[in-house]
């Protein structure tokens, strides 16, 4: 019998780890992915890189082609126009019609634009695919000046690949402190601070109002709320991104609102069609999660989640405790459960940095239980599985200060900072003092004593 | 106020006035060196020529490297490798290899044609031994002096991370004294020459039955050299590599290591991730481990029994031109620009080959992957000298305990996500773990035992 194959569109992380979960699963389904972008699978958290000289463009590419072929996972590249639902089909650019068993809508997000004068000049542009790379290769060959619009992760990681080749950045921030929307203030003072050493001109509280075109059709300055005139000749736009998914909006009986709408298995309102990763959005946000989950771990969850579903053992989405990771230039950042700008309703802070050393680390936890339920590192590894655990189990702050350094995942001979972290909480808190626990002991004699018992 | 104190113009990627003078210095220095091949310089000369040729290059070599990692904040300082002529295979890197490689081969077949460098080197050697310089002293002067100069630009460019610093301050240490200076110090003293940090089966010629005699008649001292190889290789190598991996000595203590980590850094991302390299990799490094134990065996049974010492002696002179000269020297160190650094130690050590099945099978060591952070980004995999896809298992959430690899951390240090972590905790803690998406963490941490199973255990607060 012929079945007719599982059809994946898009090749970012939630379609590539879809198909190879699927794979897992079921040894005999055909499966296809089709990608506009490329043929292989990239990792796009690693276009930095690739501009920067790192690594060429290929060390991007995660799983090579023989992979694909071993594991029989058919790939196309070409676009993909439109869903026939009654058919069970696609239709590609070249108006080829491709049935599908299962269709899984993977198609990730496009840089927002919100209709700035100019924007579609040619040198101003988002950063988001290999287009994307492409193109701003090809102006930095001749800029000395770009603006970059919106400060955000993205926003970083493009001053960090302009100043690279020797290009001035001006950024552009709305907010008073840097990615305050999500950063607390101190976190965000800190990568401000550091954005400047990179010799970064941020500006914060100034919004793009206008892009204007010099004579060579090309940008060539643009115009400030301030009212400030900036030459360049890049414009960054890297105020966030929404779901890629504008060419299904005529698509019949699938329904969509800012992405397209699933429940918690992934379904949308088509029979047969699923959709995973930046693309998709739940009707219903699990508590205390957003409606659309745009990094990549969460493409990555949403996938495997999806595959055993289709494997036939239903299995409702619950990825565990939020988490993330990033980096500023070269400060290192990473959280664990969830931490806003300010402490929610009933929350408090207990905060320890060195400004110095560019290090922090911030616990929120409850004031009633003294349960942690978020974490944010900056400078400092904390390891995964333990924080998940501690946030999980509702485990006191007492406690958790007390174990920190089991969290500790940073190299070998790195400064140990756990003291000082003790030290300035048993300042705040005289009534609640907190010891350390001895250290983990991983030593030959440790091992020695054990054995014999003379310690625990 | 910091915007004052900051300009906005970001550093310039192309050389600057401090690196071009550096490169300067070292370029006349080295073409000093180039000239005394050829017995430019009068006799009464050279002898200051030469402290003024050792001052510019290791000056202009270090103002450059300094200059270099200093224009911007410590952190990962890879810009523009995948770019640069010479660490990307172009016609600089191309034009370096050759003439690495020349000098090997020209050093190793025809050390006449490197007299008039060798005398040049005789103020140096007079200094340290009292004798004038041979071929060898010249050729570890020099690769004693790479190490310095660019091992001090290494703890500039990775001045971020402590592991970095230290380790490349022992393996500078160690390439000063254990292999250069004391063995050196020892001659001068008419002592035989005994480097501390090799033993066999890197340094064969330990082991070999004229050495054996060699070190008998040496009395006492000879014992001492010759217990210490057997210590060494015995009982040191096993205990220390299941304590701490194969890298107390690939990446902390060997010269050759030394050297990649030093002079070779900007083409350790050069390495052949292929699979294809791997599997060669595992037959080429077995397949000289069986090389030396049987050309050593060989060697001392036809000494001990008097048997056909001629093909016994011609097994040695093969392992020596072989191993020793052409895969160590010439391609081992020659085509750093072209096939990475650690081509020697990956594909060719059999040093390696035994600190590699120890670490594989019966060691503390191996490589920690952080839950499900990795992005597969494959900074890791391109930064490995050893060609190891480290991604291929971060990205699984698995660990790494791979027998080739030299724990230099250096994917640790360039994962912008903080994946990597080199441990050695005990091995009841290294249960092979998969960070698995799909499970929620109770039923994780149930079944697969993680350390923060036990981590998070209730316990009656104090
Ligand atoms: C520069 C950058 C850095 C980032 N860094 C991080 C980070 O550090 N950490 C993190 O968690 N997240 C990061 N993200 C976000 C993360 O990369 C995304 O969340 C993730 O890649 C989304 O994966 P996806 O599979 O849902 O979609 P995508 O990766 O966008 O893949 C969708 C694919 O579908 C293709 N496609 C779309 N429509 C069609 C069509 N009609 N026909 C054919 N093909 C189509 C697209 O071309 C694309 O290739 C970063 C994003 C960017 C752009
Ligand atoms: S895996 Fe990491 S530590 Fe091991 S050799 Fe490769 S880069 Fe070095
Ligand atoms: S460098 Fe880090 S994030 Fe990148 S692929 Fe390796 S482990 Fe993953």
């Amino acid at each position: 019998m012929a079945t007719q194959p599982i059809i994946i569109i898009g090749n970012g992380v939630a379609g590539a780890t879809a198909a190879r979960e699927i794979r897992k699963r079921m040894s005999e389904v055909p499966i296809l992915m089709i990608s506009g972008e490329t043929e292989l699978h990239y990792s796009r958290t690693a276009l930095m890189y690739v501009f920067m000289g790192h690594m060429n463009f290929e060390d991007t590419e995660a799983y090579s082609r023989d992979f694909w072929r071993k594991n029989r996972i058919e790939l196309k590249q070409a676009w993909v126009t439109s869903i026939r639902g009654e058919d069970k089909a696609i239709e590609l650019e070249n108006g080829e019609v491709l049935e599908y068993s299962e269709l899984i809508l993977a198609t990730g997000s496009i840089p927002n634009k919100f209709g700035w004068p100019g924007q579609d000049l040619p040198g101003a542009q988002g950063l988001y695919s290999k287009q994307d790379l492409e193109e701003v290769e090809e102006s930095a060959k001749t800029a000395k000046h770009a603006v970059l619009v919106g400060g955000g992760l993205i926003g970083v990681e493009m001053a960090e690949m302009l100043i690279s080749r020797g290009i001035g950045v001006t950024f552009l921030v709305r907010e008073k402190n840097f990615w305050g929307s999500v950063l607390p203030f101190e976190e965000s003072r800190m990568v401000g601070k550091h954005i400047l050493e990179h010799h970064i001109d941020l500006r914060y509280e100034d919004e793009l109002v206008e892009i204007v075109a010099g004579d060579n059709g090309r940008v060539a300055k643009v115009l400030t709320k301030k009212g400030k005139e900036i030459p360049c000749e890049i414009v960054g736009l890297t105020a966030g991104v929404r779901p890629n998914i504008d060419w299904l909006r005529d698509t019949e009986g699938l329904e969509l609102g800012r992405g397209i709408k699933v429940d918690h298995y992934f379904r949308t309102s088509m029979p047969n069609v699923w959709s995973i990763g930046d693309c998709a959005e739940f009707t219903e946000p699990l508590p205390g999660r957003r409606p659309i989950e745009q990094v990549w771990y969460t493409g990555k969850m949403q996938a495997t989640f999806l595959a055993e579903t289709l494997s036939g053992n239903e299995r409702e989405y619950s990825p565990g405790i939020w988490w993330n990771s990033a980096k500023f230039f070269d400060i290192e950042y990473q959280t664990y459960g969830v931490v806003m700008p300010k402490p929610k309703e009933g929350e408090e802070v207990f905060f320890w940095e060195d400004q110095e050393r560019k290090l922090s680390f911030r616990v929120h936890f409850e004031t009633a239980s003294r349960a942690v339920t978020g974490v944010n590192v900056f400078g400092l590894r904390h390891r995964h599985q333990v924080w998940e655990h501690w946030i999980s189990e509702k485990t006191p702050v007492t406690e958790v200060l007390e174990r920190l350094p089991e969290a500790n995942f940073d190299p070998e001979f790195f400064r140990q900072v756990e003291p000082e972290i003790l030290e300035k909480w048993n300042t705040q808190h005289p009534d609640q003092q907190v010891k350390a626990a001895p250290a983990a002991k991983k030593g030959l004699f440790s091992q020695l004593l054990k054995t014999l018992n003379i310690t625990s | 106020m910091i915007r004052e104190s900051h300009s906005i113009v970001p550093p310039d990627p192309q050389l600057d006035k401090v690196q071009r003078l550096g490169l300067f210095a070292l370029g006349i220095g080295l073409a000093m060196l180039f000239g005394s091949l050829f017995k430019f310089f009068s006799p009464q000369l050279t002898e200051s020529l030469f402290w003024v040729m050792l001052l510019l290059v290791m000056a202009g070599g270090l103002v450059y490297g300094l200059r270099t990692h200093l224009k911007r904040p410590a952190g990962i300082q890879n810009n523009n490798i995948t770019r640069s002529s010479i660490s990307a295979r172009g016609a600089l890197g191309w034009t370096v290899g050759i003439i690495i490689t020349t000098f090997y081969v020209v050093y190793y077949w025809w050390p006449e044609h490197i007299e008039g460098m060798v005398r040049f080197f005789d103020p140096l050697s007079q200094l340290i031994r009292s004798k004038p310089a041979d071929q060898w002293f010249t050729y570890g002067a020099f690769y004693t002096i790479g190490v310095l100069v660019m091992g001090t630009k290494a703890i500039v460019k990775y001045r971020h991370s402590r592991y970095q610093i230290i380790r490349t301050c022992s393996i500078i240490l160690s390439q000063l004294f254990l292999a250069f200076l004391i063995p050196y110090w020892m001659e001068a003293f008419n002592k035989p020459y005994f480097a501390p940090n090799y033993f066999w089966p890197l340094e064969y010629k330990v082991m070999m039955p004229d050495k054996f005699e060699n070190l008998k008649e040496a009395g006492t001292v000879g014992q001492f050299i010759f217990g210490w190889a057997v210590v060494m290789i015995l009982l040191v190598t096993p205990i220390l590599t299941y304590f701490y991996g194969k890298r107390w000595y690939c990446s902390w203590v060997c010269g050759c290591g030394g050297l990649a980590n030093t002079a070779g850094d900007s083409w350790r991302q050069l390495s052949d991730k292929s699979l294809k390299a791997w599997n060669f990799e595992r037959i080429s490094i077995y397949t000289v481990l069986v090389f030396v134990i049987v050309m050593t065996v060989a060697v001392w049974v036809t000494t001990a029994f008097h048997l056909i010492p001629e093909t016994s002696a011609q097994l040695r002179k093969v392992y020596g031109f072989l191993v020793g000269s052409v895969m160590a020297g010439v391609v081992g160190t020659g085509f750093y620009p072209i096939l990475g650094t650690r081509t020697w130690c990956r594909f060719g050590c059999p040093m390696a080959a035994v600190l590699g099945i120890i670490q594989r099978f019966k060691s503390r060591f191996r490589i920690t992957t952080n839950g499900a952070q990795c992005i597969s980004c494959g900074n890791c995999s391109k930064y490995c000298e050893m060609g190891i896809d480290v991604r291929w298992y971060a990205q699984r959430g698995q660990d790494i305990a791979r027998a080739s690899c030299v724990g230099c951390g250096m994917c640790s240090a360039v994962c912008p996500r903080g994946v990597l972590n080199l441990e050695n905790g005990p091995v009841d803690q290294r249960e092979e773990y998969t960070f698995d998406l799909l499970e929620d963490f109770k039923s994780r941490h149930k079944e697969k035992g993680v350390q923060a199973a036990s981590a998070g255990k209730p316990k009656a607060k104090g």
